[in-house]
């Protein structure tokens, strides 16, 4: 019996103090880990998309509310005038999540293209969604009241990659969603944008 | 069986030199040596989580009870994998982004097990230490010994730094993975006839 005490008490001692150990760690760190994130894996994407702008959009940049989730967008400028933004929305591809970097111009109304920031799809067939920029550029100067994207077997107007057609709807469902957000958004992103453009 | 601090730490360099003595931990040496840069930066990974869980095997082993010393002994490195795991992404992202999930799997490390039970829950906090220590670096140095025989065969460089010029044909054999058995096993074969005279 004393034997059972000690061992559920070391057990339980250990967890609890490790337990400790990693949300403090985690929290350090955490602020951290999103400014490397944001650099390594977004910012590339951020760039592609909003490309001649003349502000850096890793600093220009807020976050909204949609719904339960919150969403920061990047402001891109030209000479002081705000021309587009790019956010991030995610769509489920083969395995797990695809991030796509979505921008939309301010002045046309339409998607100025996107860039695949996470993925883990299979290597040389479904991460082409990232690596071959003919598939996402697609994507481009579809108008953002259009709505929803699909792919050509779905009765859509999008190519999907050879062999990877999964993937290919969940970057779709990942556009779809980024147009439905800025939809939903637009009115408080109007506001937000006013700040930035002096 | 008394051996000096400078011995426990010295043994690891190569009288038990992980991969090739003890033919240990295989899984990252085979998957994570295609540059010497990821090898150094796994083995420097695995050297904080020895080191770190030695010391605390080794303190609590009078307070551990036997029969559930594995579960202990887990829950103490799995504890490093993850914080190593967070600094490594706050403070080395790219090298985060190659190494990928091998950070999370030193846990199953069977190196760093295999201390904790074999050395530090029968030794005191010093030996344990330079123990772990020792097998640590000697780890680290097999990870980028392998690793430099892959990249400067496999692509011509070093570091990303052109050694033979560009008129050099990379041998991406040596790279891939069946590449990296033929280097472990050519360097194991090495080490043993050097080691056997």
């Amino acid at each position: 019996m004393r034997d059972l005490i000690s061992m559920v008490l070391v057990l339980t001692v250990l967890s609890a103090f490790s337990g400790g150990i990693l949300a403090s760690v985690k929290q350090s760190t955490s602020e951290k880990i999103e400014f490397q994130q944001l650099k390594f894996e977004k910012a590339p994407a951020i760039k592609m998309i909003l490309t001649g702008c003349t502000n850096d959009p890793m600093i220009d940049r807020f976050k909204l509310k949609d719904g339960d989730q919150e969403i920061s967008f990047f402001v891109g400028k030209v000479d002081g005038k705000v021309t587009g933004l790019a956010f991030e929305t995610f769509g489920k591809g083969f395995e797990g999540k695809i991030g796509l970097m979505v921008g939309v111009n301010i002045d046309t109304m339409c998607l100025i293209g996107g860039g695949v920031t996470t993925q883990s799809e299979t290597p040389g067939v479904g991460s082409k969604a990232k690596t071959d920029p003919k598939f996402v550029a697609q994507f481009e100067n579809l108008p953002v009241a259009k709505g929803a994207f699909k792919v050509k077997p779905d009765g859509g107007g999008i190519d999907a990659l050879s062999g990877a057609t999964i993937t290919s709807r969940g970057v779709c469902i990942a556009a779809t969603d980024a147009v439905n957000i800025y939809n939903r958004l637009e009115d408080q992103l109007k506001e937000k944008l006013k700040a930035y453009s002096k | 069986m008394a051996k000096s601090i400078t011995q426990e730490f010295v043994k690891g360099l190569w009288a038990e030199i992980p991969p090739f003595r003890l033919v240990l931990g295989l899984c990252p040496v085979l998957a994570v040596t295609k540059t010497v840069e990821n090898g150094i930066g796994m083995g420097l990974a695995t050297t904080f989580v020895l080191v770190c869980s030695n010391i605390l095997v080794s303190m609590l082993r009078s307070v551990i009870p036997p029969k559930i010393r594995i579960a202990c002994f887990i829950i103490i490195i799995a504890t490093f994998v993850t914080v190593v795991e967070l600094l490594m992404q706050a403070f080395t992202y790219p090298l985060f982004l190659k190494l990928g999930i091998f950070i999370p799997l030193i846990v199953v490390n069977c190196i760093v097990l295999g201390r904790a039970e074999a050395f530090a829950f029968k030794n005191s906090v010093v030996p344990s230490t330079a123990d772990g220590f020792g097998i640590g670096v000697g780890f680290t140095l097999s990870l980028a010994a392998i690793g430099l025989v892959r990249e400067l065969i496999g692509t011509g460089a070093l570091f990303g730094v052109s050694i033979f010029g560009a008129g050099y044909q990379p041998f991406a054999f040596m790279v891939e993975a069946p590449g990296a058995f033929i280097c472990l096993g050519l360097m194991l074969c090495i080490m043993n006839l050097v080691g056997n005279k």
